[in-house]
């Protein structure tokens, strides 16, 4: 516990990526095994389940403190972090931890099996026994949500530079759903155990966007092959050993969530790996975003949902083909074989479809091309250089997302909150109304999209300007105008305006336009598509 | 019902008996001002009445202003009633303002702190039956480390620096925090180089104060020369090309904000040390039962959930009134530090 508070004390202490990893992998070289283990498992968000309720958790540690609950509760909303919370307001302490990371892990996970009395005399005695980070540390193990500024990709870098392993080899590695219980550092990091790999995807290969005049620095068009950008779940489909399994981009492994997909054994070779887009398709054509999203969160799929929202395919690269890794072979390769094998089947009887390629002459037309997006229900255009190899994780050069414009609408602030983690103690999330008879109805929460610098001054006016304060919510005298992008919008029965909007983020502080020149709600309905 | 002795109104904390406003954020005729931070001092009015100490600070700051000096328990009658200024241990010269009449003693503390911190005068706990408080960090949450403790890490974090080839640059408000760390920093490591900002103020509390040498850097410096050794400057200095001169460098804030993770974080600060001139938790809640106070009015900071502590859980009579005091928001929210 010691060390790796240390370490996290450590890449608290810089902004700098180099350092954090140097640190990470100074990390790697004196743990022990297991410590290594539960570390690379922490950081790439595989933690024990929760042992103790928040609720509970609060409670106890109220207690131990000796303040009030709501001076509590106030608190936490003003740090916005509740690990971080409980380790400030107990009393200090000058002890140390003298167990190791994965000891207090066990510790944690044998935890869910006590009563809550001892749980909670664990705790207290825990919490006294340690310094702050390792306080601050244990309680995040606690609750979940590891996040301190170390990504997965920064965190296999630092292994990399530990192992002398290749980084790429460790991303691969590290995917699936292996536990720290389930295996051991040996067996996941240093041993070639072909069986384990039945059910691993590779890691996937993500697009930049393209930035305005792009086209200038993109060479000869003919280099490049076009497609349609899917909005769904990105996800790869392994058929290995007349075995199916669905991963989707997080790195989940969600086949039991999409059933559909068990059809494809009796048409598609073992040893093939798809890379595609799941998508909703209601009433034979594909579906709205929205209507994917009651099938995310679902553990059980039942026949009613699955008749009503089955979910498709929407393939558009091979990965694995015969059993042999083919990511290093040409785009236009993949695509050849992709295509043959899918024109041999009648796969769309199965919920498998081909994400059609297109190619362009002139970027005028791809441009027009990009306009008939919506129309398709996509999001844009992919572009992708036809010779490109399938990399691994974001990189720039071979693969660009070419979006649509988001809508836009103009709307008044209502509403802000503060805002959580780096943001916390700043108002910075907030909420847009639009005119209807005269008032302003809410249509969106929005947070992100102004500038350090236009966050400070807004939240200094918010301070200044409140009309009323609920908890961490404070009503605003109605005076700024922000322009507000989205990109999708939908009738909805679940919101007071009657228009649901995906993803709205602020665009732009228009200080140009008074309240009254913002939008009205029957502007923003016009906008859903007919 | 009796007229209180001090009120809140449009321009400041108002003592009508003897027609004077304390640190008064409108222009008044005649101003106790209890220190030399712009929220506390503001320029344009007519009289100034501050401790000796706060003179050259806040001349420096605005001018030519009429402004009388006042010791340490100096008693002065205005109209019956006895004010007098005692330390508050905020920043150098720094003062509370006791105001008697009638045997009914009121204590606004303006900003300050309880801990010693070896240059501004100790902070001097006055008994009143009405203590008006600042509350910049009235949470549980903000629970300080002995100063000592602090400058061991600044230190050995400057020394680390050094052995690494870079520069340090440590962010703090050019009056108050940044003579506390220059104060504390240990130069057998190194030089103690400045921004202008820090500098000036510097110069005009040495004056009164003792502070190891300090080098101003100008267009003239030589990046080799400040390599490898410590820079104090004000948050606004952060992100600007000023700093380029530093390269190789990392920096670091010190200020109670620094508490939260969240609040460095955004600043993109490599490192924070928390370090205040504004009292802590405890501090406030000792401050409050030395005074042997019954009533508390809490002024600045988080003054609804800490007087709702005061009255609920501890049984003051206490409330908040409205100012534009801003306690150390300016050290990280705003860019907006005058330049001195």
């Amino acid at each position: 516990m010691k060390h790796f508070a240390k370490l996290i004390r450590t890449i608290d202490s810089t902004n700098k990526t180099n350092e954090k990893v140097n640190a990470l992998a100074e990390y790697f070289n004196i743990a022990n095994d297991s410590d290594k283990l539960w570390a690379i498992a922490i950081l790439s968000h595989r933690r024990p389940k929760r042992p103790v309720n928040t609720t509970l958790l609060r409670e106890w540690a109220t207690e131990q403190s000796g303040i009030p609950l709501w001076l509590f509760e106030e608190s936490y909303h003003i740090v916005g972090d509740l690990a971080e919370t409980i380790a400030l307001i107990l009393p200090k302490t000058t002890k140390e931890s003298d167990k190791s990371l994965s000891q207090v892990i066990a510790e944690i996970i044998s935890l869910r099996e006590m009563d809550d009395a001892s749980k909670k005399a664990y705790l207290h005695e825990n919490w006294m026994n340690m310094s702050y980070y390792e306080r601050f540390i244990f309680n995040k193990i606690i609750t979940g949500g590891f996040r301190i500024g170390v990504s997965q990709k920064l965190m296999t870098r630092a292994l990399s530079k530990s192992t002398g392993i290749d980084e790429d080899i460790l991303a691969y590695k590290l995917m699936g759903d292996w536990t720290p219980v389930s295996t051991t550092y040996t067996q996941l990091i240093e041993e070639e155990n072909p069986s384990d790999y039945l059910s691993k995807p590779y890691p996937f290969y993500l697009a930049y966007a393209v930035e305005d005049g792009f086209q200038e620095s993109m060479g000869e068009i003919s280099n490049w092959s076009f497609e349609h950008k899917w909005d769904g779940i990105r996800a790869q489909v392994i058929l290995r050993n007349n075995e199916v399994f669905v991963w989707s981009r997080g790195e989940e492994l969600v086949t039991d969530k999409y059933p559909e997909f068990q059809r494809f054994l009796d048409h598609i070779p073992n040893g093939t790996v798809l890379d595609g887009e799941i998508l909703p398709f209601p009433d034979g054509r594909i579906g709205d975003f929205r209507d994917l999203q009651t099938r995310i969160g679902r553990k059980n799929i039942s026949k009613n949902l699955l008749a009503k929202t089955p979910v498709i395919l929407v393939a558009y690269d091979l990965l694995e083909w015969q059993g042999e890794d083919i990511r290093n072979k040409p785009f236009s390769f993949r695509r050849k074989i992709l295509d043959a094998m899918i024109a041999k089947l009648n796969s769309e009887s199965i919920g498998l479809f081909l994400s059609s390629t297109m190619r362009f002459e002139k970027w005028e037309s791809a441009a027009e091309e990009r306009k008939r997006s919506r129309e398709k229900r996509s999001e844009g255009l992919m572009i992708k250089r036809i010779d490109s190899s399938y990399q691994v994780g974001r990189k720039k050069g071979d693969w660009w997302k070419w979006k649509v414009d988001p809508f836009t609408i103009d709307a008044v602030l209502t509403y802000a909150m503060r805002g959580h983690g780096r943001r916390a103690n700043l108002y910075t999330d907030y909420t847009f109304g639009l005119w209807d008879n005269g008032e302003l109805v809410t249509f969106a929460k929005a947070y992100s999209g102004l500038t350090d610098k236009e966050l400070r001054e807004i939240d200094a006016w918010i301070k200044k300007n409140t009309l009323e304060r609920f908890g961490p919510v404070r009503s605003v005298t109605p005076h700024h105008v922000f322009e507000i992008a989205f990109e999708g919008i939908a009738k909805s029965s679940r919101h007071k305006s009657g228009v649901a909007t995906r993803f709205p983020r602020i665009l732009r502080w228009r200080r140009d336009k008074k309240i009254d020149e913002a939008n009205t709600l029957s502007d923003l309905k016009d906008l859903i598509p007919k | 019902m009796k007229h209180p002795l001090l009120v809140f109104n449009e321009k400041g904390i108002y003592c009508q008996q003897a027609d004077v406003y304390i640190d008064a954020w409108r222009a008044v005729d005649k101003c106790i001002v209890t220190h030399g931070h712009s929220d506390h001092s503001r320029w344009g009015h007519k009289r100034y009445i501050t401790h000796r100490r706060n003179v050259p600070i806040i001349k420096h700051r605005l001018g030519d202003i009429t402004v009388t000096p006042k010791e340490w328990n100096e008693t002065f009658t205005i109209n019956g009633v006895t004010f007098s200024l005692h330390p508050a241990g905020h920043i150098t010269g720094s003062s509370q303002v006791r105001v008697e009449y009638k045997g009914e003693v009121w204590v606004f503390t303006g900003d300050y702190k309880v801990e010693d911190d070896g240059l501004a005068e100790t902070f001097e706990p006055i008994k009143c039956q009405t203590f008006i408080t600042e509350c910049t960090f009235g949470l549980p949450a903000f629970k300080w480390e002995p100063q000592a403790d602090v400058f061991t890490d600044i230190n050995n974090w400057w020394a680390t620096n050094k052995a690494e080839a870079r520069t340090s640059v440590l962010f703090g408000y050019s009056l108050g925090k940044a003579q506390r760390l220059i104060k504390h920093l240990d130069t057998s490591i190194g030089k103690i180089y400045t921004h202008g900002a820090v500098e000036k103020m510097t110069q005009v509390i040495r004056a009164e104060y003792d502070l190891p040498p300090t080098e101003l850097i100008t267009r003239d410096s030589k990046k080799e020369d400040i390599a490898g050794n410590i820079v104090i400057a004000p948050p606004s200095a952060h992100g600007g090309i000023w700093i380029r001169k530093m390269l190789p460098y990392v920096t670091a804030t010190a200020s109670g904000w620094m508490a939260f993770r969240g609040a460095r974080r955004r600043r993109a600060m490599d490192k924070g040390f928390v370090l205040s001139d504004h009292a802590d938790w405890d501090g406030l809640l000792s401050a409050i039962k030395e005074t042997g106070c019954e009533k508390v009015i809490t002024t600045h900071g988080y003054t609804d959930i800490f007087s709702r502590y005061l009255r609920e859980e501890l049984g003051y009579d206490a409330r908040t009134e409205k100012t534009q005091y801003e306690g150390e928001l300016n050290e990280i929210e705003t860019e907006k530090e005058e330049e001195a």
